[in-house]
């Protein structure tokens, strides 16, 4: 850790950088910053910076509302834009309390503690997530965005806006260090994906907060707008967060074997049963907003029901064949996920349900081989394929009755969270909109 | 850095292939007398004594080394294990000492562990490969004389590796030399970290990281070439 410090307070003082950037997140995977100096550094790698917490979405507290912002000295890194003319740093920062005990409302500190408890088990876990997002012309909400290009999925265009920022985000990533593994025109007009290739679970949510950050940055710089809300238009694909998960013992894949006719190990089936069997728990995490349900609706690239398979995308997990000879990448694809969600609060409950999975030995049901969209409500039933939750106030139901979900979270994210959605979903609800007074009003 | 004295001339082939393989340059002298005739303009960096096939020439050796104006350290002595009672009153001759037979790599981490407890860094400042150059006193890496944004952990890794050229290193040797295991990622992090790398070289540089299929990675050429 020392050096670790060392290491930071060098590199300010050489590279003549005049502010670091300390970010953190709130409860809802909003990206929060202060600005300190250098002068201020030390003070701050050392001791940590004390702010009021109270004014942050779930950090608040009735006791105490002073919480400490630690930098973590491993993730400093020298931001390749720059703010206002002077090079700027960013550090990643754990939020702890005066005492410098863990916080409980720090997401960051969530997933640690989640991925604490599989290492325990002998597992490192690994995320990959796919970010697709779509670049507007404006975020005014009175108009209905506008997409800034009408290019359709793996198109290939070399001019345009749209392009250009894409391309620019992918290469202000590699600066990072964030190495990204596809990257490709979406399906509908303005959309766009970003993979990132695997690191482990803490890099990756720290990685997503970041590419969601240079993403918007880019396009603002461009005067125009990018967006990660799930479903912005009507009528096509939503923007979803697809993540292949894996865990790993050692330098093998826990995932797989060989042997095994889909090439999957008893670590693998415990894990995939326990993430389909606490899917409508974790849902309220992984899609959190009303507006997130609006993507799982039938008839689109999203899942709507709990199912496995190798080559169905419209099953929620989803088994990519490995290529020949690499059983090394053998991972799952868990397909619910939307890029609004909470990286760390996402990657924490989605390992939890999967290590409870392993634990208790959970059977794994059968593959589904069929399109679950062309299935009768009786043939669903047939073959036990329950749906997840299709609005916010089914999901945060079937979370507040999750003991896993509590434990993983702890207390006081889960309690503030079911309340904050509960009110979300109570404040939509109270709306009359535009779709009602079109049928009713003239009917009624 | 400068050349060790190295006695007896000719050092035996495996003490020789040791320093070699440690990277420590080194000049074998025969007798007191060349000591001086053979020395480096900024001085002998230290001294690794054979004293097995003539005991008497390397304890007076070590004598003269310690005697001088300025005595010579770090002394690193090899003996075979009947000479260690010959040790005994003799320990203000020596900095430390190793067994013959030696295990691998104990030479290197004795004289390593010497320089660094004698203050005199073994590793220079700068280390420098093609177009990369660190510095070690301030962090900075440059490539092609640019500043190189790097994390902690991707620069004790570039260090690493740049420091090693031409080695082929398992990742879990990687792992416990440039991580020293507390890490989250187990074994897999360095592939991580190694793309983090490559990414941040640019594709003209990326291919200074070598994958070796099945075994791990190597930085630069071998001696051989690739």
């Amino acid at each position: 850790m020392e050096n670790h410090n060392e290491y930071v307070l060098r590199t300010v003082e050489e590279r003549g950088i005049r502010f670091v950037q300390l970010w953190f997140t709130d409860v809802l995977g909003v990206a929060k910053c202060f600005n300190i100096t250098p002068a201020e550094l030390e003070n701050a790698l050392e001791e940590g910076m004390t702010f009021d917490g109270s004014a942050i979405d779930g950090f608040s507290r009735v006791q105490e509302s002073d919480v400490l912002a630690k930098p973590d000295a491993k993730t400093f890194q020298i931001l390749p834009w720059r703010t206002s003319g002077a090079s700027t740093a960013r550090v990643f920062c754990d939020i702890t309390n005066l005492d410098g005990t863990p916080f409980e409302g720090c997401p960051r500190q969530a997933l640690k503690r989640a991925m604490g408890k599989a290492r325990e088990r002998g597992f490192t876990f690994f995320a990959a997530p796919e970010l697709e997002y779509f670049y507007f012309d404006s975020a005014d909400p009175t108009k209905t965005p506008k997409p800034l290009d009408s290019g359709s999925y793996f198109e290939m265009r070399s001019n345009g806006l749209s392009a250009k920022l894409h391309e620019q985000s992918v290469l202000t990533l590699e600066d990072m260090g964030i190495p990204v593994e596809y990257a490709q025109h979406e399906d509908a007009p303005g959309q766009h994906e970003i993979d990132l290739r695997y690191t482990d679970g803490l890099t990756m949510a720290d990685s997503v907060m970041t590419a969601r950050q240079i993403v918007k940055e880019i396009a603002f710089e461009h005067g125009a707008y990018a967006s990660f809300m799930p479903k912005p238009l009507e009528g096509v694909q939503g923007s979803g967060m697809h993540t292949h998960f894996s865990l790993f013992e050692g330098e093998a894949n826990a995932f797989s074997d060989p042997g095994d006719p889909f090439g999957l190990s008893k670590v693998a089936k415990g894990f995939i049963a326990g993430v389909l069997r606490h899917a409508p728990e974790l849902t309220a995490i992984t899609n959190q907003w009303v507006n997130s349900y609006k993507r799982l609706v039938v008839g689109y690239e999203a899942p709507v029901y709990v199912s496995w398979s190798r080559n169905n995308r419209s099953a929620l997990v989803r088994v990519p064949v490995p290529k020949m000879g690499r059983s090394d990448s053998t991972r799952i694809e868990y397909r619910a996920p939307d890029p609004a969600c909470n990286p760390y609060l996402a990657f924490a409950v989605i390992l939890a349900a999967g290590m409870k999975g392993i634990e208790e030995s959970y059977e794994l049901p059968d593959e589904t081989t069929d399109n679950l969209f062309d299935l009768t409500p009786k043939d669903l039933h047939r073959l036990g394929i329950e749906p997840l939750p299709a609005s916010l106030e089914g999901a945060v139901a079937a979370m507040a009755g999750s003991e896993l979900i509590a434990e993983t979270l702890g207390d006081h994210v889960f309690e503030w969270f079911i309340r904050n959605k509960r009110a979300e979903s109570r404040d939509y609800r109270a709306q009359v909109t535009q779709f009602e007074l079109d049928r009713y009003l003239g009917q009624l | 850095m400068e050349p060790l004295l190295a006695y007896p001339d000719p050092l035996p082939p495996n003490v020789a292939m040791a320093l070699d393989n440690a990277g420590y340059p080194w000049k074998s002298v025969s007798n007191t007398e060349s000591v001086d005739s053979h020395e480096p303009e900024d001085g002998w960096s230290g001294a690794a004594i054979w004293a097995i096939d003539d005991p008497e020439g390397a304890f007076s050796l070590c004598r003269e080394l310690r005697k001088r104006d300025m005595p010579l350290r770090p002394l690193l002595l090899m003996v075979s294990p009947e000479q260690l009672r010959e040790l005994e009153l003799r320990e203000d001759l020596f900095d430390d000492f190793c067994v013959s037979p030696m295990q691998a790599g104990e030479l290197e981490a004795r004289l390593q562990h010497l320089f660094w407890r004698t203050g005199r860094g073994l590793r220079p400042e700068l280390v420098e490969y093609g177009p990369l150059a660190l510095n070690l006193e301030t962090y900075q890496a440059v490539l092609n004389g640019k500043p190189m944004d790097l994390t902690f952990m991707e620069y004790e890794l570039l260090k690493f590796l740049v420091s090693h050229p031409g080695k082929v290193f398992t990742r879990e040797t990687l792992l416990s030399r440039v991580w020293g295991y507390e890490y989250f990622g187990g074994a897999r992090t360095v592939d991580v970290h190694v793309r983090r790398l490559r990414a941040k070289l640019g594709e003209e540089n990326a291919h200074l990281i070598d994958t070796v299929r099945s075994v791990g990675y190597r930085f630069g050429e071998t001696r051989w070439g690739r």
